[in-house]
């Protein structure tokens, strides 16, 4: 019997030099596509460190496909499929040579499934790693990653760097990868157009919080932006909108509940909100004015 | 079998393929019993996510139009073509309420309506 959910993140903390993990619970539901957004350094790295358990938590509990990483810690990486924005393997290896390397790391290792992928990717034999382009690279990442028989892949920030072309390709593989509803998919992301064409899911990080985790059609249904004068902020309670943005001829605020708002404040014009309006909107501080 | 995604207009994506597949219900092109293509294949085909194409699964599923069984996938129910030209009676019943409303209203008589229905219909 298939678990539920490919990973559950319970009360997780980690205290870093700088910045901490607080308190951070999210799910991974099996066959899901879930995008990981937030600012640079707000700790979604940390967190797949974490869920690889390359870095050790201080407190809470992380599940993958319904036992702790920890405890089954070799296990589990044979179930995920891991892939970092940059290169881990060495550059002076060709595909022969990586692929000998990973049957030695990975039990279920599948020469046949990778050398296909391989192919399949447009990735050359006979170069050597430091000659691929970064898309190139990206796909051999991916390639190695799936290709032990991983169930869960994370990868952080897969289309950052690349061209548009490159981009849709690695989303096509992704896709590709999903097409069997017992794999499931971590991605971050700065791209939100990424986000909208393959996620089913976004959970949102901000300063090693949680602040949003929601599947992406509720969210649009759910959302706004509202639209008006600046008389209206006399009305409207603060928290009744989030991000508030005030310019000369109006003001603009994420709301979060459209069907409430609409019913309470029939005149305010109110538009649908992209995710990346909600994105940007709820990185602000509630009912803060900024310019 | 066919399905065109418009991304620049208004209508959610679901919803557009919600659309797209009682039109084939309704032209005959999808028959009772006809599998539809599995929600993850369609989902990597079309280039959107698989959460986009179970929505439009759900409401078809709940509308009565498909059944879908675990394991096997969705197939169109019996009678669902029947539900669509329902629905669009009744679709065809208010607009042509309307339609005769407005004719009463300036004195247009029955005959004169049909022969404007006969020109559009013919159109």
């Amino acid at each position: 019997m298939a678990s539920t959910f490919a990973a559950e993140i319970k009360n997780v903390c980690k205290q870093r030099k700088d910045f901490k993990i607080d308190n951070v619970s999210f799910t991974l539901p099996s066959g899901t596509v879930t995008g990981f957004v937030g600012k640079n350094g707000a700790g979604k790295t940390t967190i797949i460190n974490l869920i690889l358990d390359v870095i050790k938590r201080d407190s809470g509990e992380i599940l993958i496909f319904g036992t702790d990483n920890i405890t089954h810690r070799t296990e589990i990486h044979e179930d995920i499929g891991v892939v970092f924005d940059v290169i881990g393997f060495p550059e002076t290896l060709k595909i022969p040579q990586l692929d000998r390397i990973m049957s030695g790391i990975y039990k279920n290792w599948s020469s046949e499934e990778f050398r296909n992928r391989c192919k399949e990717f447009d990735l050359p034999e006979g170069k050597k790693f430091s000659e691929y382009s970064r898309g190139m690279t990206m796909k051999l990442s991916i390639a190695a990653a799936i290709s032990h028989k991983a169930r869960l892949l994370i990868l952080d920030e897969p289309t950052g760097g690349l061209d548009p072309a490159a981009r849709s390709e690695i989303l096509d593989i992704i896709r590709s990868f999903v097409c069997d509803d017992e794999h499931t998919v971590l991605f971050s992301s700065h791209i939100t157009s990424d986000l909208e064409h393959i996620a089913d899911r976004v959970v949102f990080i901000k300063n090693g919080k949680i602040i949003l985790e929601e599947d992406i059609i509720t969210l649009s249904e759910t959302r706004a932006i509202a639209k008006f004068g600046e008389d209206m902020l006399s009305v409207i309670s603060p928290d009744e909108i989030t991000g508030l943005r005030k310019n000369a001829f109006g003001c603009e605020a994420l709301v979060s509940d459209r069907e409430a708002f609409s019913k309470k404040y029939p005149d305010v014009m109110l538009c649908n909100a992209s995710i990346e309006d909600i994105i940007v909107f709820s990185g602000k501080k509630k009912g803060d004015a900024a310019k | 079998m066919q399905i065109l995604i418009n991304n620049s207009d208004g209508v959610p994506i679901y919803e557009q393929i919600l659309r797209q597949i009682k039109e084939m219900i309704l032209s005959g092109e999808l028959k009772e019993g006809d599998p539809l293509p599995s929600m993850r294949i369609l989902a990597q085909q079309l280039r959107i996510s698989v959460i986009t194409t179970k929505r439009a699964y759900e409401e078809l599923e709940r509308e009565g139009f498909i059944e879908s069984f675990t394991g096997k996938g969705s197939f169109v129910r019996s009678k669902s073509s029947e539900l669509i030209r329902e629905a669009n009676l009744k679709i065809i019943d208010e607009s042509l309420a309307k339609a005769c409303d407005s004719a009463k209203k300036c004195g247009i008589s029955a005959d004169e309506l049909k022969d404007i229905i006969d020109i559009i219909y013919n159109d």
